[in-house]
């Protein structure tokens, strides 16, 4: 989450100082930037990913050195998913929480001829972008352990499809539907690559042992 | 009494001396790391005398008998597992911790979003004399500074008193002073803070109810702070006391001036833990050479042996049992005075002769807590009420400096499993929360509202 948060942080000085450089009356200007900004931002996250991996690393080497039996108390694997979670949970509150204590006001969401269904769909995209970040995170991490560089380049291919597909809004089928889309095929990924199989999944859906 | 500019400021000056001692009182853990020494310490002169124990025969009630056997292999596997044990519990403390600083948070920052009391400006501290109406920008900025001078000094001073009493053993005149300012606390404070309440929720209490509330909190409260009382509660109300002294000094200082000074005391903090000469170092260490712990209404601990009702101690095998525990409870700071920790040691040894050395363990792993200094508590929930409050970005802000504050926290405790010696808690934390609050408030706000007036999401 600190990563997240730090990511964030760069990119949004880079984004203000070429706000600040650049007209502020231009429109077409300022969505460019706006454009930019978001895609810098997804490198950004994407490149703290892979610091936070590198972290993560060297912490594992500490514990296996030090622990007796010679294996770390906690997997490379669980630490992928705790990982994704903090940055799913992170960039989730961050999209959320004003919208949220919004919500507690007065009910104009679209009295301006927006769309009335700003709080659903935002909610649904967060949610979405939460459950990719997870995933995302136990891909990247299995990427770089394996050095399958095909997988994290897959990884920042799909934060950016993403992020681009919510500039469709507010057209939601053209951003929502293929966000879900897209985390239907990350879960399934994650899910086989964490060792999981069709067989299991029944096994846990029919409660068998 | 000095007179003061509002009238809830005339209880100021036991609290703001209450809040000076506890930021005095920020080394976080200065028993985890020396208890963890001074249990080393105590587990070999323990192996020793169980070596010597065993020798004298089997007279020795401790089981040393039994233990000598495996004394050497012990050893060195010992070691290993002390490594182990302080990552383990290392991890395990630093969740211990989050709990409580979180806890405080949300109270704090709560309160500062739904009772307005705590946010109108009403006058100002005597120790903050400067205001900041001021028409200029460097006019204020000056004021700001010339506040937090007089604050940091007040805070000097009132520490380095402290700690003069507390070398020249006037006992008597410090538990007076701690508890006639945990009374005006728990008292005062909380029926003020419970009529702000009621009244911006429009709930009427009458004042017999009133009382008996207040009457009770307060009186449990004190019981369990400055003697014995449940753990839990006992944490409980050290979170209470340390949110309400955050919400006051929310409420009453101006706002440069706070900032200005959480960032000076981060630094006075670091100065007066780790510099041979500083006041916090010197009582920490007077503690520690008298061995006694610092005082309980200073210091929230996690984990610690806990003494109700025990049943006069076994002197029979008090005896050898009691050499062998005193050097290990020597270096362990427990808040309860050390004779019920050893009496009730003593019992739980005397029963089971033949684990010795893992019950060594697990007695010093249940009692092994962190303990952290109350004004660290304060200070912390002072930066991210005042981010709450004060911030344009509202909940973003709030929640990086949440954020940074946890992790400024986490790396001290990292540092202090590396150093194994007391550490100032607020310089990492009170930093990474400041640049925080102030980056995410200008830089990271803009840009997060532009996304979200578009909807787009990175």
């Amino acid at each position: 989450a600190f990563f997240w948060l730090v990511s964030l942080l760069l990119s949004s000085l880079i984004w203000f100082i070429a706000v600040k450089a650049s007209d502020p009356q231009d429109e077409r200007l300022q969505k460019g930037l706006l454009i930019f900004g978001v895609m810098f931002s997804v490198l950004l996250q994407e490149a703290f990913r892979f610091l936070y991996y590198k972290l993560l690393r060297k912490a594992i080497e500490g514990l296996v050195a030090l622990s007796e039996d010679g294996c770390s108390p906690i997997s490379i694997q669980q630490m992928a998913y705790v990982a994704g979670v903090g940055f799913g949970l992170m960039s989730g509150a961050f999209s959320m929480i004003n919208l949220l204590a919004d919500a507690l006001g007065p009910g104009t969401v679209g009295i301006h001829g927006d769309s009335q269904l700003y709080f659903l769909t935002s909610a649904f995209m967060t949610m979405v972008l939460i459950f990719l970040h997870t995933f995302w995170g136990i891909l990247f991490f299995h990427g770089c352990e394996h050095r399958r560089w095909w997988e994290i380049a897959a990884v920042v291919i799909m934060h950016l499809t993403v992020s681009g597909l919510s500039f469709c809004n507010p057209l939601y089928m053209g951003s929502l539907v293929p966000s879900y889309l897209l985390m239907a095929a990350a879960a399934a990924w994650a899910y086989l690559l964490s060792g999981g199989s069709a067989q299991n999944l029944r096994r846990f859906l029919l409660c068998k042992c | 009494m000095i007179t003061f500019m509002n009238n809830s400021d005339s209880e100021e000056e036991p609290c703001n001396e209450r809040t000076s001692l506890m930021s005095a009182e920020s080394p976080p853990v200065p028993s985890y790391q020396d208890g963890l020494q001074a249990s080393e310490a105590g587990e070999a002169q323990a192996h020793r005398k169980r070596r010597a124990g065993s020798s004298r025969g089997p007279n020795n009630v401790t089981g040393g008998e039994t233990s000598g056997l495996g004394v050497p292999v012990r050893e060195s596997a010992l070691e290993n597992e002390e490594e182990e044990l302080t990552l383990k519990y290392g991890a395990k403390h630093v969740i211990m911790l989050f709990v409580p600083v979180t806890l405080c948070m949300i109270v704090v920052v709560a309160t500062i979003k739904s009772v307005r009391f705590y946010t109108e400006k009403n006058g100002q501290l005597i120790y903050t004399p400067f205001s900041e109406d001021t028409p200029s920008v460097g006019q204020r900025l000056l004021n700001s500074v010339l506040n937090t001078i007089v604050m940091i000094s007040v805070i000097i001073v009132m520490t380095v008193f402290l700690v003069l009493l507390y070398k020249y053993r006037c006992y008597k005149f410090i538990h007076g002073w701690l508890i006639l300012s945990s009374l005006m606390l728990l008292f005062l404070f909380t029926y003020i803070y419970l009529g702000e309440v009621l009244k911006t929720y429009n709930v009427a209490m009458d004042y017999p109810t009133l009382f008996i509330v207040i009457w009770n909190f307060g009186a449990v409260g004190m019981i369990c702070i400055h003697w014995k009382g449940p753990l839990q509660l006992q944490q409980a109300y050290l979170i209470m006391i340390s949110a309400l002294m955050a919400l006051v000094f929310i409420k009453y200082l101006p706002e440069w001036s706070a900032w200005v000074i959480l960032g000076a005391i981060s630094i006075y903090d670091l100065m007066a833990v780790l510099c041979p000469k500083g006041p916090l170092r010197m009582l920490v260490e007077t503690a520690q050479e008298r061995n006694e712990p610092i005082f309980p209404a200073l210091i929230y601990s996690s984990a610690m042996m806990w003494t109700v009702g025990m049943a006069k101690p076994d002197t029979a095998a008090r005896g050898p049992s009691q050499q062998t525990w005193d050097a290990a409870e020597d270096g362990r700071q427990h808040l309860r005075s050390p004779s019920h920790a050893e009496s009730q040691m003593s019992e739980t040894r005397s029963p089971a002769p033949t684990r010795p050395i893992t019950s060594l363990e697990e007695l010093e792993e249940e009692e092994r807590g962190v303990k952290l200094g109350l004004g660290d508590f304060i200070f912390y929930s002072v930066l991210v009420g005042k981010a709450a409050a004060t911030a344009s970005g509202d909940w973003n802000t709030t929640l990086a400096c949440f954020v940074a504050i946890l992790i400024g926290l986490c790396l001290t405790l990292l540092l202090l499993a590396v150093f194994k010696k007391a550490l100032p808690a607020l310089p990492i934390s009170i930093t990474f929360g400041l640049i925080f609050y102030f980056s995410t408030d200008n830089l990271v706000r803009p840009f997060m509202d532009t996304l979200a007036s578009h909807q787009l999401y990175i």
